[in-house]
């Protein structure tokens, strides 16, 4: 073996170490996490911590029902709202507008999608909040009110992506549709849409991971309060701001506690990640 | 039967277009709105004294030096970690191996550690760098934290912009007798640097912008920072306190304004190097 095949060994094997020890990131987070966040939750009882209705910390009362159906709420507000308006505008942005206003607003929109999150949630709480309490009355920290910036918030993602799995459609779809006398929207709804159907849904659920992982933006706007929100007007508290609002002065059983939320949180993520990893797969398959 | 409410194709395509373009219009507005807000009631806020004076009475006076420079540092030291390691597990995956089980479980990995929320990664840097390690809330434990943050955004970029280097120049390379290792750093890192960079550029954006992985590993002390251990308060954290605990809004905006301004120049020096790069390679 001559030198200089010896020392591309050597490259190869510490490249490997390192492309290792980046995804030992991901291990390391992992048992972090639950290392800190199980042992509590078999302590208590898994049914207690995820079916307990009372998040008294003070008095060992560690329930997360009421987190949990936040956060569901708000991530599922955040579509009804995000989806519809984002998948619009990228239909829009790559079927029936001028191309050079495309080219005007796709990097608007990218753009937009650097604006840090603390940014949207104080938006919310100086114009969005004050409205909602306003003209529907409540005290305007409420469901509706992170689900309204959650659904803003992700809307750079959705149209983003819903983008790139419309134009990685061939074009000879579209001309076989317009040839056979179909509308332009005929073409997108029986065509092209059916044709981009993965890449889309896998740009939703990773719009979901982000509404459902967003804490700054939320904690601004939700109000906070650790119940079950009766209405889409009543405050609300997430799994992530569970973690944020107290994790600065917990100790003890109550950090042990937080954890377990984190636990919760990852977990749901995780899920999440890799439906979307299949589903986008499937695409790039097609 | 009853009549059907069904539109003729032509009317129905018109009714689609107008509601589409309300909607994407709706979208847009909302998006331009934020920034406008931001800039029209921070932009008054700025001003020399604001970027180099330190902030005094607990934000409510004085300016956002301090946490400028924090930022700053929190950003060098998570890219300084981030980059080595992002650059080479790119090289790693599209040079020196071929796709087998270890690149697909490289590549799982990056893309699950894209997803988790950064107040996950806040609650790891806690337990690992402030507590563990004994780093305590400093610029190191807040940076260390960042890196691991930006990570999965560094391979991915890195590793698009490898792959898109066209095989001919490999082959002449080879042909030439170099080695793999030469082949890379003479010829396809060079081609690839507008697109790391982008990655890298992108990364500095997200360090800047983000909170929840901070606030909780840099710690919030109204310090100008001395030493990688010295706890200090980045600019998107004060922007966060002085808005939540309503300290004082006009700084608030000010400190929004320059947030939002440094981001948005970052991004668009990303998006023309992009486009530059693009048209090079068609």
């Amino acid at each position: 073996m001559t030198k200089l095949e010896k020392n591309d060994r050597l490259v190869r094997l510490s490249l490997l170490m390192i492309a290792l020890s980046a995804i030992s990131v991901l291990a390391i987070i992992t048992v972090f996490i639950f290392e800190q966040g199980t042992p509590i939750m078999f302590r208590y009882g898994l049914k207690s911590f995820l079916l307990g209705q009372d998040w008294y910390p003070s008095e060992k009362s560690f329930g997360l029902l009421p987190m949990i159906v936040g956060s569901i709420m708000v991530t599922f507000g955040a579509l009804i709202i995000g989806v519809p308006l984002g998948l619009a505008s990228a239909i829009f942005l790559t079927e029936f507008s001028h191309r050079r206003l495309t080219r005007i607003l796709k990097p608007i929109i990218e753009l937009l999608a650097g604006i840090p999150s603390v940014v949207y949630g104080f938006i919310g709480l100086m114009f969005l909040v004050p409205f909602i309490r306003d003209k529907f009355g409540g005290p305007g920290l409420s469901v509706l009110a992170a689900s309204v910036i959650l659904g803003i918030m992700i809307l750079p993602t959705i149209i983003s992506i819903a983008i790139d799995s419309i134009r990685a459609v061939p074009d000879s779809y579209r001309e076989g549709s317009i040839a056979l006398g179909a509308t332009r929207w005929q073409t997108v709804r029986m065509v092209i849409l059916p044709a981009a159907r993965s890449g889309i849904i896998a740009g939703i659920i990773l719009g979901m991971g982000r509404a459902i992982g967003e804490t700054m933006a939320v904690i601004m706007v939700a109000g906070n309060a650790a119940d079950i929100p009766g209405s889409l007007l009543a405050p609300v508290r997430t799994l992530t701001s569970n973690i944020a609002l107290e994790m600065a002065y917990a100790s003890g059983e109550h950090r042990e506690a937080l954890f377990a939320t984190g636990v919760i949180l990852f977990v749901i993520i995780m899920i999440l990640n890799t439906i979307a990893n299949v589903t986008a797969a499937r695409q790039r398959k097609k | 039967m009853g009549p059907q409410l069904r539109l003729q194709p032509r009317t129905e395509q018109k009714v689609v277009q107008f509601l589409m373009y309300f909607m994407t219009s709706l979208a847009v507005l909302v998006l331009v709105f934020i920034l406008v807000v931001i800039l029209k009631n921070g932009l008054p806020q700025l001003s020399l004294e604001f970027l180099t004076r330190n902030p005094a009475d607990m934000g409510r006076e004085g300016g956002i030096l301090s946490t400028i420079v924090a930022t700053i540092f929190l950003t060098f030291i998570a890219l300084l970690v981030a980059t080595p390691l992002g650059v080479g597990t790119a090289i790693y995956l599209t040079e020196y191996t071929v796709e087998s089980r270890i690149t697909k479980v490289i590549r799982f990995g990056a893309e699950c550690l894209a997803g988790i929320p950064s107040i996950i990664f806040g609650l790891f840097g806690f337990i690992l760098f402030v507590n563990k390690l004994k780093f305590g809330w400093s610029i190191l434990s807040g940076g260390l934290t960042l890196a691991f943050m930006v990570l999965p955004t560094i391979i991915r970029t890195s590793e698009e912009a490898i792959k898109a280097v066209p095989q001919a120049y490999r082959l002449v390379s080879f042909s030439l007798g170099s080695t793999r290792w030469q082949t890379v750093t003479r010829v396809v890192l060079p081609s690839a640097i507008p697109g790391i960079v982008t990655g890298v550029i992108l990364s500095i954006g997200r360090s800047i912008g983000e909170t929840a992985a901070v606030i909780f590993t840099a710690g919030s002390a109204l310090r100008m920072p001395t030493s990688l251990f010295s706890s200090s308060r980045t600019m998107s954290v004060h922007f966060y306190i002085l808005a939540k605990e309503g300290v004082s809004m006009p700084k608030a905006y000010g400190t929004a304004a320059v947030l939002v301004i440094s981001i948005l120049v970052i991004n668009i020096a990303t998006y023309y190097l992009m486009e530059k790069y693009i048209r090079r390679k068609s």
